[in-house]
């Protein structure tokens, strides 16, 4: 550390510029927003693992250990809805996105501070009708609701849970308005569109799909609530609906909600993979013009949830050929990253495990993925636990892989201070032995043909489940050791500084956690980001 | 066989072969790319590691490599294009029902899997078939989705209320092979499965007569067609005629010529007004709520066993 780094305390920030549960709960700092997100998606993670916990314990038994299917059928259901709705879709985008984009773009908050805070109250009312469903009975449509099971043949709580969704949609509505505004508005003078980091073109992609796709999802879950309410004829073909018009409606949202997932954790990994190998990004444009892409074709490919659901063959060539397209740029990201740790200077801390730990997972998730785009082989291996190791691999290896990236990347900005470094690379490796156990044996159970969303299964499945049970037993435990580091960290963690990491960004040029208005004054934006090879010049001269 | 390890699927189908050697290709193409990407990770992290606290980054950073990218971005495309087509020709080719095949029912409802042979043989969540026949089977649903999986044939398709799909297979081995509801149903989901039992042709034929009352789908369906008055117009001209309907194309009032299918079959017994025959009047009333899917199928299977005789006044 130079010794211009040296904290002031106590320095008004802004973590300590106010006290009392009325300065957070009506405060329209991105920042403070960001950490009342981040409360929350970890509130309803835990409710998510604790399902996946279960459901993984009662595998262990073909007939089941402890649970009846009914059970088990509304695990797996909250386990989907909340991991996916209120913990994966706003992770990135709400915690990180909220925190870091108006930093990195030189401004003192977002375009609309206010509709921020809204946003966050539309998500808690949403999130909190979801969890209401859950207590008063739960919910046994899985993640997907399709009709017309969903509209005419369950009892659950499938309306509270609809509502409870459709609510928290338009807090992502506006989250991606506010952020596109902001991109476009906000940036310092001198911030031309090829200076921003490739974590702001990430945000803006993933904003564009919420913007977009976000709608249809709301359509499509009130139109069941519609069907079941007044026995509108729109799903069941009881009353004359198309009970595959749901799976159209839904997978138009749910397909690009997946880039939703993945793109923000993109712009993680190329921050972080810079930063620790100190070199400039390999490829810019590459990177972020495959983003635009993977969103803009990842609107063209619902058609592959629908191989066999008994759409024309010909729907399911040309979805095939679109799926198929966008694993593209998504290659050209992954050989982009490694190009970038050619001849660098690389350190190993916590954020560059986990952004390694992405870059390996997401490449088996990518091209597992073409498996199921390859029409003839989805036709056995959809809808089964192939398909459940696949999205996994996405939003756990890498979704997961690099919301863990960032937090430990940015949590010295966040917070102001450091976390253990040898629990954290202890924890990250962990993670990634107990993903790969849990989540590889179900490649091979899927292609064997075990189906998924099965309470019960033919006995010759067992071994690979207990294996899976066993990994899922190690990541579960990967999870709780950050937890724990980081609430110690809050508190009695080191000091960060400015730039713990020496990473340039015009994040790290601020103290450490920030003043309210982030910038003493606007800074000026010289070049082109991730200018690690001027800092070697620099450090030459000096 | 319980309680086995196995780490591959059997291979019981013609299919099962093809798409198996695709996915060894794709299991390559994988292994390969996978390898490729964690080897030089591997290889950078650690060669290019840094070696003091205050290493200097870099100099001379090579950032930009247009040829490469090139490269890099043309290789996957061939790869999946590949993919694609490979797979393109397996997904066409098992969606082309021979024509010599036998045709099998099966009617799913929560959480039970109904299956009727045309000879009016019954199972239940179960399903026998000879090998080496192509086996069509023509499938609905009484309630919601579900979808019939048998992973041995490598096979699978939703099963939906109110219309029809249909699955072909050709069994090639002698055996006894799961069958799975693959798409979430409710309650008993986990539960909605049971065995397909491929039988040599002869076997296959002594089980199918043994235990029959010698009445087959097509008689179930004649008993029908009097039972609900279908004679009355049907039979006296008032209505279109079913001789030789099967499988022809019919005009409707409307100009439109529809080949009379199993789903047109379907509609017109339950939705009669929704397409009228050429030179009828609309007068007949639906049967919807009245007859099950599977009196439907067997007054299906009525009219086509009229097929081959003379051609139906009705139609041009």
């Amino acid at each position: 550390m130079s010794s211009t780094e040296v904290a002031i305390e106590p320095r008004v920030h802004y973590l300590n510029v106010d006290y009392g549960i009325k300065s957070w709960l009506l405060t329209t700092d991105h920042k403070r927003i960001a950490w009342l997100y981040l409360i929350a998606i970890t509130f309803f993670f835990a409710i998510g693992a604790v399902s996946a916990a279960l459901m993984r314990l009662n595998l262990v038994e073909p007939q089941g250990l402890v649970l009846q299917p009914e059970t088990y059928n509304k695990l797996f259901s909250t386990h989907g809805i909340m991991m996916i709705f209120l913990f994966l879709v706003p992770s990135i985008p709400a915690v990180m996105g909220n925190f870091l984009i108006p930093i990195m773009l030189g401004a003192r908050d977002v375009a609309f501070p206010r509709l921020n805070l809204l946003s966050w109250y539309v998500f808690m009312v949403g999130g909190s009708i979801v969890t209401y469903g859950l207590i008063a009975g739960g919910v046994d449509t899985g993640w997907t609701f399709y009709t017309p099971l969903s509209t005419m043949y369950l009892n659950t709580h499938v309306m509270t849970t609809a509502s409870g969704l459709f609510i928290a949609g338009f807090s992502s509505i506006l989250t991606g308005l506010n952020f596109v505004v902001t991109i476009h508005k906000m940036r310092a003078p001198g911030l031309t569109w090829f200076r921003l980091p490739l974590f702001i073109w990430a945000m803006y992609a993933t904003s564009i799909i919420f913007i977009i796709g976000t709608p249809v999802i709301a359509i499509s879950l009130a139109l069941i609530t519609i069907e079941r309410f007044f026995h509108a004829g729109i799903f069941d073909p009881a009353l004359g609906g198309d009970p595959v018009l749901f799976q159209h409606l839904f997978w138009f949202y749910s397909h690009p909600a997946v880039y939703v997932m993945i793109l923000p954790s993109m712009g993680v990994v190329s921050e972080v993979i810079t930063a620790f190998s100190k070199k400039k990004i390999f490829g810019y444009h590459f990177i972020a013009f495959s983003s635009v892409a993977i969103a803009a074709i990842g609107f063209l490919v619902w058609g592959h949830h629908m191989f066999v659901s008994g759409q024309s063959i010909y729907a399911g060539l040309v979805f095939s050929a679109l799926s198929m397209a966008v694993a593209i740029p998504s290659a050209v990201k992954v050989f982009n990253w490694t190009a970038t740790l050619y001849k660098g200077s690389i350190s190993y801390e916590a954020p560059m495990l986990y952004a390694l730990g992405f870059i390996g997972l997401f490449t088996i998730g990518g091209l597992t993925g073409l498996y199921l785009a390859t029409t003839a082989i989805d036709q056995h291996v959809h809808a089964t636990y192939f398909v459940v190791a696949h999205f996994h691999y996405v939003m756990v290896g890498g979704a997961i892989m690099g919301y863990m990236a960032g937090i430990h990347y940015w949590w010295p900005k966040i917070s102001g201070r450091l976390y253990p470094d040898g629990w954290s690379r202890v924890a990250a490796v962990i993670i990634f032995v107990g993903f790969n156990l849990t989540f590889f044996p179900q490649f091979v159970l899927g292609y064997l043909g075990m189906p998924r969303r099965y309470a019960v299964y033919p006995p010759e499945f067992q071994t690979l489940n207990v294996i899976s049970t066993a990994g899922a037993t190690i990541l579960g435990l990967g999870y709780v050791i950050p937890l724990i580091y980081f609430a110690w960290s809050a508190r009695y963690g080191e000091l960060a500084g400015p730039n713990p990491w020496k990473a340039t960004g015009l994040e790290w040029t601020i103290s450490s956690p920030p003043s309210t208005h982030n910038f003493e004054e606007t800074p000026e934006v010289t070049e082109e980001p991730y200018g690690y090879d001027r800092l070697a010049e620099e450090i030459q001269v000096a | 066989m319980p309680h086995a390890f196995p780490i591959f699927p059997q291979q019981a189908s013609t299919v099962a072969p093809a798409v198996d050697n695709l996915f060894y290709f794709l299991t390559a193409v994988s292994v390969f790319f996978s390898a490729l990407i964690f080897l030089l990770v591997f290889y950078f992290a650690v060669k290019y590691r840094r070696r003091s606290k205050d290493e200097a980054p870099p100099k001379n950073q090579v950032i930009n490599n247009v040829p490469l990218e090139v490269t890099w971005t043309v290789i996957p495309m061939i790869l999946v294009a590949i993919m694609y087509f490979w797979g393109a020709e397996i997904f066409v080719r098992s969606a082309q029902v021979p024509p010599n095949a036998t045709e099998i029912f099966v009617i799913g409802k929560q959480w039970m899997w109904h299956v009727e042979h045309t000879n009016g043989k019954r199972e239940i969540n179960a399903l026998h078939i000879p090998e080496g026949v192509p086996i069509k089977l023509t499938m609905t649903s009484q309630d919601v989705i579900h979808d019939f999986f048998v992973p041995a044939f490598r096979m699978k398709k939703d099963v939906l209320p109110d219309r029809y799909t249909t699955e072909w297979f050709e069994a090639t081995k002698v055996g006894k092979y799961h069958f799975f509801c693959n798409q979430y149903c409710g309650m008993g989901h986990s539960l909605m499965g049971g065995w397909v039992y491929v039988m040599t042709r002869e076997e296959y034929q002594k089980w199918l007569n043994s235990g029959v009352s010698g009445i087959t789908m097509a008689d179930q369906g004649e008993t029908l067609y009097h039972q609900y008055g279908c004679i009355t117009c049907h039979g006296t001209g008032k209505g279109p005629s079913f001789q030789g309907l099967y499988g022809k194309p019919v005009r409707m009032t409307d100009g439109q010529t529809v080949v009379a299918d199993d789903a047109y079959i379907r509609e017109s017994i339950l939705d009669p007004s929704a397409r009228i025959v050429n030179g009828y009047p609309a007068i007949m009333p639906t049967f919807k709520g009245q007859v099950s899917e599977e009196q439907v199928l067997q007054l299906t299977s009525y009219i086509k066993s009229l097929g081959s005789k003379e051609r139906n006044t009705g139609t041009p």
